[in-house]
């Protein structure tokens, strides 16, 4: 019950009511408090417009990133055609303008990454999500993996300059072939390092989803836990376990720093996997500002347009299984 | 006969375990070779000089990395000034329309730019910024890192604030809040630790980052604190010094490499302790 005596106005309510005053200062106050709640719904709608806004900047950054490499790929599209993709020789100083040893050396380098980690971190994946989820071990390891994925690339050039270079020419010498050391074999090592934790941490997690129940019924047949691993858990976890090479090798393939380190730079097509060679992305990071030619830039934007649709497309399909596989 | 095979198949069960075992954790060695490596090697290189001072040309003993720990410290703070504001917004709009078709191409666009190399980033940024300013400068630097760290932070975001039970916005809501007030006063200080977790995250992510820096920021010998101009960075200068033919500047890179190494794992490690403390998955 709320009852005041105002002005000779008695206002009685049995709810606590707000009561305008016919008086100056009592209009002024009122008239104040509409403003501000205006305020508050007019500032409301403006947050709700820059949200928006935001989500479009988005969408406009992608589509921005591709318009712009279209565009300044576009005298080399023009001048050199579709045959640039698979043209076999690169030689800016007499104008010709073939990307093959680019695309050769960056599919060379990121598959056979992909075979040499491919085994460790399916390993990781079936101990952390089946043998050992928990624990300081795991634990441990698991630590370790995500380390491997922060460490810097330029670190791991650096190291695989100092470190592994060396290592691998000793192993040329010894199996005859011409010790160079940096090449497209020294660049696969490395690469097979970096991109372990992609799939790991993605297999693991999917490992961890399978149903319990599936496993167990394996269990009451008789299996063990190897054929309950081989049987059960990987067939249901296949997908999964694809998706994540795909995310793998859209890292290998757009991994520069490590790469141009390593690889050895020359834009002669690789005989064999222990040849020094170039990526597509190494290719850019080396004569990016030495290109004085519009053609010879354009070239390689055109190099960068190629590297940026095939990352979108594998991560894009690798994403889409992941969605599929945990909505299921 | 029977008694047999069941052992077989037992005894091959343990060895597969024991294989697993022995891979998964041959991923480590690697790792703890890179790290004792660098840590020994760089070490030593590393004094107050060394942090203070700014290369040395060839053949002249000493000199430090100074212009780089600066040049790293303000690209990254500029990249950060762009990224967190708009990252943290994206996420919150993701977050609170789940549903919209806008929200679900954005959503496809982040996913797309966490995928894209980190050399087209460069690219872009020549394009948007170097070629229309007349020059490389450490502010494109931090436009192009700028576009790296978005997903992660807009990812973190969107993930934290989803986690949040719907009926804290909705109490707020009862109350009479105006929509901007709520995420501010309410949705955001709780989830700030997930928030925060991934902009650290970030930040780790692009420390390291040299590709895009190679035609941007540019690099820079000298000690330089204008962000209209060229500008060394640390990985920058490991890439320049590591692949340069001379002992004194192998040994800087090596110190270098340390400081770097350094302050990527701290940042790592804060970032683990945060979302331990604050219970977010990321």
């Amino acid at each position: 019950m709320d009852t005041s005596v105002e002005n000779g106005v008695i206002t009685r309510s049995e709810l606590p009511l707000r009561v305008i005053n016919s008086t100056p200062e009592g209009m002024v106050k009122a008239k104040r408090r509409v403003k501000r709640s205006f305020r508050q719904i007019r500032t409301e709608s403006v947050f709700r417009r820059t949200l928006t806004i935001m989500g479009l900047v988005m969408i406009i950054l992608v589509l921005g990133i591709l318009l712009t490499l279209i565009v300044q790929s576009l005298p080399s599209i023009k001048a050199l055609g579709l045959k640039y993709l698979w043209g076999k020789v690169w030689d800016p100083v007499r104008d010709i303008y073939g990307a093959w040893p680019f695309l050769l050396g960056t599919l060379l380098s990121s598959f056979l990454a992909l075979l040499i980690s491919f085994p460790f971190s399916l390993a990781v994946a079936i101990f952390l999500g089946e043998y050992y989820p928990n624990g300081w071990l795991p634990d441990f390891l698991k630590n370790a993996v995500e380390l491997i994925a922060a460490v810097p690339s330029v670190i791991y050039g650096f190291w695989g300059l100092a470190v592994l270079v060396p290592i691998v020419r000793t192993l040329e010498t010894h199996i005859g072939v011409e010790p160079v050391g940096v090449g497209i074999f020294s660049s696969s090592l490395i690469l097979a390092i970096m991109i372990i934790p992609y799939a790991a941490s993605l297999g693991r997690s999917m490992i961890q989803m399978v149903p319990s129940p599936l496993k167990e019924a394996a269990y009451g047949l008789g299996a063990t836990r190897w054929e309950v691993i081989r049987s059960v858990v990987l067939p249901y976890t296949k997908s999964g376990l694809f998706a994540g090479i795909l995310l793998s090798l859209g890292r290998a393939l757009g991994e520069t720093m490590a790469v141009t380190m390593v690889i050895g730079n020359t834009s002669l097509i690789p005989k064999n996997i222990f040849a020094p060679g170039n990526t597509m992305a190494s290719v850019i990071a080396n004569e990016f500002t030495e290109a004085d030619k519009p053609v010879y830039l354009s070239a390689l934007i055109e190099l960068g347009l190629v590297l940026f649709l095939v990352t979108v497309v594998i991560n894009l399909i690798g994403k889409k299984i992941i969605d599929r596989f945990t909505n299921e | 006969m029977d008694g047999k095979n069941i052992k077989f198949r037992i005894r091959k069960s343990y060895a597969a375990q024991i294989v697993t075992t022995a891979f998964a954790f041959a991923c480590v060695v690697p790792l703890l070779f890179i790290l004792g490596f660098i840590i020994k090697a760089g070490i030593t290189k590393i004094n107050w000089h060394f942090l203070v001072s700014i290369p040395k040309p060839v053949g002249e003993t000493g000199g430090g990395i100074a212009n780089a720990l600066v040049g790293s410290i303000l690209i990254i703070f500029f990249a950060s000034l762009i990224a967190v504001p708009i990252g943290i917004l994206t996420g919150i709009y993701l977050s609170e329309n789940r549903k919209s078709r806008l929200a679900y191409w954005c959503r496809l666009c982040v996913d797309i730019l966490q995928g894209v190399p980190s050399i087209v980033i460069g690219i872009i940024a020549y394009f948007w910024l170097v070629k229309p300013l007349g020059g490389f400068s450490a502010l494109s630097g931090s436009v192009a890192l700028a576009i790296m760290m978005l997903p992660i932070i807009i990812r973190s975001t969107e993930e934290t604030l989803k986690l949040l039970p719907s009926s804290l916005q909705e109490a707020a809501f009862a109350l009479g809040m105006p929509f901007h007030r709520v995420i501010f006063k309410v949705v955001l200080p709780v989830g700030i630790g997930g928030i925060l977790s991934g902009v650290m995250l970030s930040i780790a992510r692009i420390t390291g980052e040299t590709a895009p820096l190679l035609f941007t920021a540019f690099g820079n010998p000298y000690l330089s604190f204008n962000i209209t101009k060229p500008m060394q960075s640390l990985p920058h200068l490991i890439f320049d010094y590591a692949t340069s033919p001379y002992d004194d500047w192998k040994n800087l890179a090596w110190g270098a490499s340390v400081i770097l190494l350094a302050w990527v794992l701290l940042l790592n490690i804060f970032t683990k302790l945060i979302t331990r403390k604050w219970k977010v998955q990321l």
